[in-house]
């Protein structure tokens, strides 16, 4: 088991170095890095002192060197327009951005699980193809213009939920989880419908229910195992997407996560402060990856162990 | 063909209640083209301690009778009439609770391909525990102690280091083998085995028969021996149900039937096996194709391949009526099908 | 033996289902597929009336777009009380919002098009040449289709933009580079499948190259994937281009795209809410529409899951192999 998640985290390495190099690369290809770190009225004599305070006037191997020393070191530089640490910044920033995905993503897990499950059971009915209709609608919404619909019609019409903000305990919580949640749900909804009907046709069920279990049993215990492997797939691929999101929500609600720090950054044209957001981005995705990777091995025994007969 | 397979004689010759009644019954599937019947009117009766073999060639029905009396049948079929009675009780009368109680504790079936059949996720020891604890709520301890001993019982060795494995892990005999101690935990009384032994090498094939018989013997239960080998019918079934594009054709203990079949059908089948040719032969078979279900002609089922075929054979259906004590037939003209 | 009267004619076949064996013309049967569900084809109707507003709308509506008529300022919608014009309304400079989604329209499909276009090329060519070969060039098309993959687009967007400016060439490409691993994975893995089937061996057998081997044989087996994939591609790809220039990196003032309107419409959620109602209920109304059609196309492509378009949607759980109870 520990042998496969160690492969698997070299594999996924490459992605975060490639990261890395990437938005290093990034910053110098533009020609004069001091354009993205500096606001435009800089006078050339501030840019050349920069310059040198950062390191810009050195060869690009020594740059490069000095980047990756920093990253090991989690030093990003510092903000232009706090003046702290950009690391600091970031790693402040990150638990609350945690905090909603998390949520967010056990509440659509769970939603999913169980209206997948509900429809699988009844295939083609009337209830099955409401609730695909439901589901790739769900899928298919801005989730930007769902939260502002969603301000507008429970925050400033009914005055029920706060606009935004997280001062108001859960009720804070709940028009940024919804929007970030409902993509997803439509999503993993429809994977695991799909999922769930063909292992409700497939052989073992069959036999399963020759020993007679009952239809709970086959749905929780036999059908819902294999359906998850490729449900797990879809919900890696949503949990990236959900830094997508993340962005989005924490814009529009101020929400003091990650995401809010880079839009502001980039307004802002703090570039350091962008840059070790992105990093740390990038790490947890990594993380993230391993995990999923470790999930389908708990999952499934052919993934660990090659067949011994 | 008798001089080319040995039959071994049936010790129980015996007029004892059947366990398993089957009367008239008839699936119907609902295509998009038409109501297709893929099993018409089946009848046949299994007793204790007796093997029937249920023969016929591919998509004849011999599948669709097993799960229909399991109630497996795929959403789009139905039983549309007659009856199945089990130990007294009407299978397809009573409810789905009642269904779901007797399966594996009265009736149970071993499927053909052991690989599918078995989900990859679960060890093995937890799929052979699990029909003691739907049935009789044993806890996950005792239930794989009574794995353990199932294991051991149908010859899987070093059974307590392999309770943890997975099907995959398993070679095709072995896998066949869990499948039938799954189907034999509970004591049955009537063991269904649809074409058990088709995916599996000669060798195993004989050890898994073997392996059958005894459990039959041990357990006292009927088997029904769903397949198309005529070999295998003649060596391990005591009766024989021919089957033909959804009908029983011909019915009997299988030595007499073997030598003395009284359905052109039948005769047909066991012309084609290659019993004392020589180089140079032609090799014999039914001419053309069993018939498109949508299409059944009126009368008899086989008219359009059988060599007696008549005037009569075209209008009415020969139903399956007893030629000899314990024999049946559904032809017009039995005693001709030996000149065939 | 003798072979038996032939009393009736017996088709050579055990099988339960049979072929109609029916002429039709091929055109006419995806459109009868189409009318039979009956919620593909209204999302398709939905869709055309998308694309021809983005066409001809604009040249339609001329400058009424951008004539600020301040008088006319934050009018209500569902009136026709300010002209036919201003029926969804006007915005904060007394633009009819209605001239303005259709100018819009044609904007935000001016870059969701072209990017899935570029992307399904792009990435449908690498991934059959990569399943073609396998190999090596398999694996370095795979790796380089994780690394794309393995950071959310989003964000790849926003620093690539930020570092070259947007504009709605550089958006495009963005778009379009992140898109390609979908349809690189698609491909190579139908061509790959596809190594395996006789036809290809034949064809080499012929000596016919590679490249005559992946048009001729390759394309037209994957294409209607392709489709299903880039039709759903398309949703992601104009919601994409929306959330940027939400974020105020897609497209820039005075070009207007639905995404920019609903920002711009934000301050003015108390007092003027259809301002961003409308462009998202656009958004909403188009992707929803194709992601219908995707799903419809999926079932009409694969030849083994087709008969449910022939039955009556109604009906199709009396028919279905997996219905009601399991």
């Amino acid at each position: 088991m520990f042998s496969f998640i160690r492969r698997r985290t070299y594999t996924s390495a490459l992605p975060l170095i490639i990261v890395l190099l990437g938005v290093f690369l990034l910053a110098r290809l533009t020609g004069d890095p001091t354009n993205l770190y500096l606001p435009e009225s800089a006078t050339p004599e501030q840019r050349e002192a920069f310059a040198q305070a950062n390191g810009f006037d050195q060869p690009v191997w020594t740059q490069l060197v000095e980047y990756f020393k920093g990253v090991l070191h989690f030093d990003f530089g510092t903000s232009l327009r706090t003046g702290e640490s950009a690391s600091e910044m970031a790693f402040r920033a990150f638990p609350a951005t945690l905090q909603l995905a998390f949520t967010t993503m056990l509440l659509a897990v769970v939603g999913a699980i169980v209206i997948g499950c509900w429809a699988a059971y009844r295939p083609n009915s009337l209830a099955d193809r409401f609730s695909s209709l439901l589901s790739m609608t769900a899928a298919s919404i801005p989730d930007f213009w769902f939260a502002i619909t969603g301000v507008w019609l429970f925050a400033v019409l009914l005055g029920w939920l706060p606009t935004s903000g997280v001062d108001s305990g859960i009720l804070s919580w709940i028009l940024p989880i919804a929007t970030l949640m409902i993509r997803p749900l439509g999503v993993l909804t429809q994977v695991v419908r799909g999922a769930m009907v063909s292992a409700l046709s497939a052989p073992y069920v069959r036999l399963a229910r020759s020993k007679g279990a009952s239809d709970f049993r086959v749905v929780s215990h036999h059908a819902l195992r294999n359906a998850a492997a490729p449900a797990l797939t879809v919900a890696g691929d949503l949990a990236v997407g959900l830094i997508n999101g993340a962005v989005v929500v924490e814009a529009i609600f101020g929400w003091p996560g990650i995401g809010k720090l880079m839009i502001d950054a980039i307004l802002q044209r703090d570039f350091a402060v962008l840059q070790a957001a992105v990093l740390l981005t990038a790490v947890s995705i990594f993380l993230l990856n391993i995990l999923i990777d470790a999930c389908y091995a708990l999952l499934d025994a052919r993934v660990r162990e090659p067949a011994m007969a | 063909m008798t001089a080319a397979v040995d039959h071994k004689p049936t010790v129980r010759q015996t007029d004892a209640k059947p366990v398993l009644d089957v009367d008239g019954m008839s699936v119907e599937i609902r295509t998009i083209h038409g109501t297709v019947r893929a099993v018409n009117e089946v009848s046949f009766s299994a007793r204790r301690g007796e093997t029937l073999a249920l023969l016929g060639e591919s998509g004849c029905g011999k599948s669709m009778t097993a799960t229909a009396l399991v109630g497996l049948l795929e959403p789009v079929a139905d039983v549309v009439e007659g009856s199945a009675t089990l130990g007294g009780v009407d299978l397809f009368q009573v409810g789905r609770a009642k269904r779901r109680e007797m399966a594996g504790t009265e009736l149970a079936i071993v499927f053909q391909d052991a690989l599918t059949a078995l989900n990859p996720l679960y060890t093995v020891g937890t799929q052979l525990a699990e029909p003691f604890r739907i049935h009789h709520n044993l806890s996950a301890k005792e239930a794989k102690r009574k794995a353990v001993d199932l294991m051991t019982r149908v010859g899987i060795p070093q059974p307590e280091s392999r309770l943890n494995s997975y099907p995959h892990q398993f070679s095709g005999g072995m896998r066949q083998r869990l499948l039938i101690a799954m189907a034999v935990a509970l004591n049955p009384s009537v063991l269904i085995a649809d074409e058990p032994t088709t995916a599996l090498d000669v060798t195993v094939q004989a050890q898994i028969m073997a392996l059958l018989r005894d459990l039959r013997t041990e357990f006292d239960m009927a088997v029904v021996l769903i397949t198309h080998d005529l070999a295998l019918v003649a060596e391990e079934a005591d009766r024989v149900a021919v089957m033909y594009a959804g009908n029983i054709v011909e019915t009997g203990p299988v030595s007499e039937v073997f030598a003395d079949p009284k359905h052109p059908y039948t005769k047909g089948l066991l012309n084609s096996v290659p019993v004392n040719a020589r180089r140079g032969d032609d090799l014999k078979s039914i001419g053309g194709s069993p018939p498109d279900l949508q299409a059944i002609p009126e009368g008899c089922v086989y008219q359009a391949r059988c060599p007696l075929a008549r005037e009569v054979c075209a209008t009415t259906r020969p139903p399956l009526d007893t030629v000899k004590d314990g024999r049946m037939a559904a032809c017009h003209f039995p005693e001709e099908v030996q000149n065939v | 033996m003798s072979t038996g009267i032939d009393l009736v004619p017996v088709k050579p076949t055990t099988a339960i289902v049979g072929e109609p064996g029916k002429k039709q013309r091929a055109g006419s049967k995806w459109f009868r597929m189409l009318v039979n569900d009956r919620v593909a084809a209204a999302a398709a109707l939905v869709l055309g009336i998308v694309f021809l507003t983005a066409i001809f709308g604009p040249m339609l509506v001329g400058d009424l777009a951008t004539k600020i008529d301040l008088d006319n300022s934050n009018q209500a919608p569902f009136t026709l009380a300010h002209g036919w014009a201003n029926f969804l309304g006007t915005d904060p400079l007394g633009r009819s919002m209605l001239a303005r989604l259709i100018v819009a329209c044609q904007t935000t499909l001016s870059v969701a098009i072209p990017a899935v276009v570029i992307s399904a090329i792009v990435g449908s060519a690498i991934g059959m040449w990569a399943g073609y070969y396998r190999g090596w060039r398999e694996t370095v098309a795979m790796r380089v289709a994780d690394v794309i993959m393995s950071f959310p687009s989003l964000l790849l967007a926003v620093v690539v933009l930020y570092v070259f400016s947007p504009s709605a060439a550089n958006i495009v490409l963005v778009l379009a580079i992140t898109r390609i691993p979908v349809y690189l994975r698609t491909a190579r893995a139908e061509s790959a499948e596809l190594q395996s089937r006789l036809f290809v061996d034949a064809a080499r057998t012929f000596g016919a190259p590679a490249r005559s081997i992946i048009f001729r044989h390759v394309l037209p087996i994957v294409l209607p994937t392709l489709l299903t994939v880039a039709t759903l591609d398309f949703c992601y790809v104009m919601l994409a281009e929306s959330s940027l220039s939400f974020l105020g990196i897609g497209i820039q003032p005075p070009d207007v795209s639905w995404g920019l309107m609903v920002s711009q419409g934000r301050t003015y959620l108390h007092t003027a809410w259809w301002l961003s109602f409308f462009p998202g209920l656009a958004i909403v109304i188009t992707t929803v529409s194709a992601t219908i059609l995707a799903a419809w196309a999926r079932i009409a492509t694969d030849p083994g899951q087709r008969w449910r378009l022939t039955v009556p949607q109604k009906r199709l759980s009396r028919f279905a192999k997996t219905t009601k109870r399991i």
